[in-house]
């Protein structure tokens, strides 16, 4: 029994509500983020950096955005892709007409563009709910891409329609360019990563996410409330746009460093985030985590194991890669529609009782 | 505690807090509502009866802005009041319970309730994204008000439990108590102990007549069980085929032929 919860009593309200009530989570979570912040940094090889836990991070951000979306107001959406692509763009536009401006900035900016521009393609959601939803945003998937590739003013009129991140540091420290370290690229995403995590718990456990789920489980009953449906939907259209442009910013700038839109941000992007957010727990601030860890670290995984331990050709364990990807989808939908995460917290009452089962 | 701010001490010559007038109501052919007037008093509970499809829930409906009534004129706290949208009207001090429970089923019974506190809550998104400070003051105060309803409504064993897992009567009870958070001055509860069995009804009834003496909180409410509405409703009002056929005590509503008629007429 030692993990608990009895004898752990909460006294007030703001107790009662904090992040991680029982004090087992909470030390757990301060253990990962010294190994996060401290311990990682110093061992870790430049390929673990680049191929693992800079995408891990970016791809986190953007199903956390995603999950906003989906998993806490209802509206679904595949247009995430494309938003990650106003991101990157608008990272691109500042980057090279503001050169001395800082990373923060640049990333925060790019992000806060993107949020106005999802704002602009949530409208409408007032009208059109789920499956035409969907299609609509799968139509600003295609538009935002299209118009991004056919605007050469989006990438400076490059020859290639390619863009490039230069150089830029934050304090004297190079985030972005060919002379960056993975290690501090890493951490510039990790610092932005736990802030929006903890942005995103923020949001969803006030006023406001309160609006955003109950529009999700009753818009009806939410507007008896008081809740304005326009405010609700576009708020959380704009928030979780935010998220997403900021990874794609990421994305582009830290982790690709050159990028082309079509290649980029098409709608596999799209897909893979939906299957994030699906995988990892819909809902869940957690689980966005857990589902782009599964996304990023599996296929690294197999092709160790299969290319690697069993000496297959790459391709084919490409197209197993598909193949298992698509089939714990379903096993998901049908098993455990609430993910990971909720995998997580019915083991957890599960250990509350151990070893007395009953 | 304070749940409410509206007073009923005026027994002689009471306030009049909602005022119908002439409302007609129609959706294509069919006419829901035909020129229906009637008033609620402050402090009162109102109970509105009819056999099934008489309109009583698109009253509720047009109270609460859900329905645009074609005709008619709505007067709320002195007011004339224009078409509005029903978020609008929530701030006003409307609050309801649906016939069919509408809870929010992801969420939990204390997320239930403090949804309700959604007026009474303003800190924008920036606030809300730092959390310390303004937003969560905020959250403890109303969440103070909301733990007492939770109390007054005897729920404290479920308050983190889904609502989606509790049984019906429950489900039914923390509707009430979403409705109750939100302080309203006027709460409309559409057919509250339906389905229910002998001693959930007669727990809701408590509850509702509570309600109404401690806070004070105007009720219009919609019943079957004649023994019910004869047991706590100060006026009643009887509706069939979307027209007024009986206004007035729930003794007198008993004993009109016309009224009698429309009973026997739909249950025989
Ligand atoms: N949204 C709607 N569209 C069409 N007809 C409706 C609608 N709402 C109610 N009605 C009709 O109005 C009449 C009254 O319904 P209702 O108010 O639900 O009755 P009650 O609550 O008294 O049982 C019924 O004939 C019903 O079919
Ligand atoms: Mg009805």
């Amino acid at each position: 029994m030692f993990y608990r919860e009895s004898g752990d009593f909460k006294k007030t309200y703001q107790d009662d509500s904090q992040t991680f009530p029982i004090k087992f989570d909470r030390r757990r979570y301060y253990v990962v983020m010294a190994i996060a912040f401290l311990v990682l940094p110093m061992f870790m090889t430049d390929y673990f950096a680049n191929a693992m836990m800079i995408p891990f991070l970016v791809w986190a951000i953007a199903a956390l955005g995603l999950n906003i979306l989906v998993g806490y107001c209802g509206q679904l959406s595949l247009g995430t892709g494309g938003f990650m692509a106003v991101g990157a763009y608008a990272t691109y536009k500042l980057m090279t007409s503001f050169p001395g401006m800082d990373m923060f900035s640049v990333v925060l900016l790019s992000g806060f563009v993107t949020a106005l521009v999802g704002m602009i393609f949530g409208l409408p959601s007032l009208r059109i709910k789920g499956f035409y939803l969907a299609v609509a945003t799968l139509a600003a998937q295609f538009f935002l891409v299209w118009l991004l590739n056919k605007v050469p003013w989006f990438y400076n009129y490059s020859a290639s329609g390619q863009i490039t991140a230069p150089e830029r540091s934050i304090f004297g420290i190079i985030i972005t360019g060919p002379h960056a370290s993975p290690i501090t690229g890493y951490l510039f995403c990790l610092i932005l990563a736990v802030g929006l995590a903890w942005v995103a718990r923020n949001l969803t456990r006030g006023r406001l996410g309160r609006s955003w789920m109950a529009i999700r489980d009753m818009d009806i009953a939410a507007e008896i409330i008081g809740v304005n449906p326009l405010m609700a939907k576009l708020s959380a259209f704009a928030v979780s746009s935010f998220f997403v442009g900021v990874a794609g910013s990421l994305f582009f700038s830290v982790y690709l460093g050159a990028a082309e839109v079509t290649e980029a941000f098409s709608i596999n992007v799209s897909f893979a985030v939906l299957f994030m957010v699906i995988i990892g727990g819909l809902g869940s601030i957690f689980g966005s985590f857990v589902g782009a860890a599964f996304m990023v670290l599996m296929p690294v995984l197999l092709k160790n194991i299969l290319v690697g331990g069993f000496g297959w050709p790459t391709d084919l364990a490409a197209h197993l890669e598909f193949i298992i990807v698509g089939a714990l989808i379903v096993i998901f939908l049908i098993v455990e529609p609430h993910g990971l995460a909720q995998m997580a917290r019915v083991l957890k009452e599960k250990l509350r009782l151990w070893p007395f089962p009953h | 505690m304070s749940i409410q701010n509206t007073t009923a001490d005026q027994q002689h010559n009471p306030a009049v807090l909602l005022d119908l007038k002439h409302i007609s109501l129609s959706f294509g052919g069919v006419k829901a509502i035909t020129d229906i007037s009637f008033d609620i008093y402050e402090g009162e509970v109102r109970a509105i009866i009819g056999p099934n499809g008489a309109g009583k829930s698109s009253m509720l409906n047009v109270i609460n802005g859900f329905y645009h009534p074609q005709q008619g004129e709505i007067w709320f706290d002195g007011k004339h009041r224009q078409a509005m949208k029903p978020y609008e009207i929530a701030y006003q001090g409307i609050a309801r319970t649906f016939q069919n429970i509408a809870l929010f089923k992801g969420m939990s019974v204390l997320d239930n309730i403090m949804t309700g506190r959604f007026t009474h809550m303003s800190k924008n998104l920036f606030w809300q994204a730092l959390w310390k400070g303004p937003a969560e003051q905020e959250e403890i105060a109303n969440r103070e008000l909301v733990e007492h309803v939770i109390d007054f409504l005897e729920i404290q064993a479920i308050r983190k439990t889904p609502v989606g897992r509790l049984p019906y009567g429950l489900q039914k009870r923390v509707e009430l108590g979403r409705a109750l958070a939100a302080q309203p001055k006027l709460l409309l509860l559409d057919e509250p102990m339906a389905g229910m069995n002998v001693e959930e009804k007669e727990d809701m009834c408590r509850f509702i007549l509570d309600v109404n003496d401690t806070f004070g909180t105007t009720i219009a409410l919609i019943e079957h069980d004649m023994g019910v509405v004869m047991d706590i409703s100060d006026r009643v009002v009887v509706l069939d085929y979307g027209r007024k056929i009986g206004d007035g005590n729930p003794d007198d509503v008993r004993n009109d032929q016309t009224v009698i008629d429309a009973y026997l007429g739909v249950s025989h």
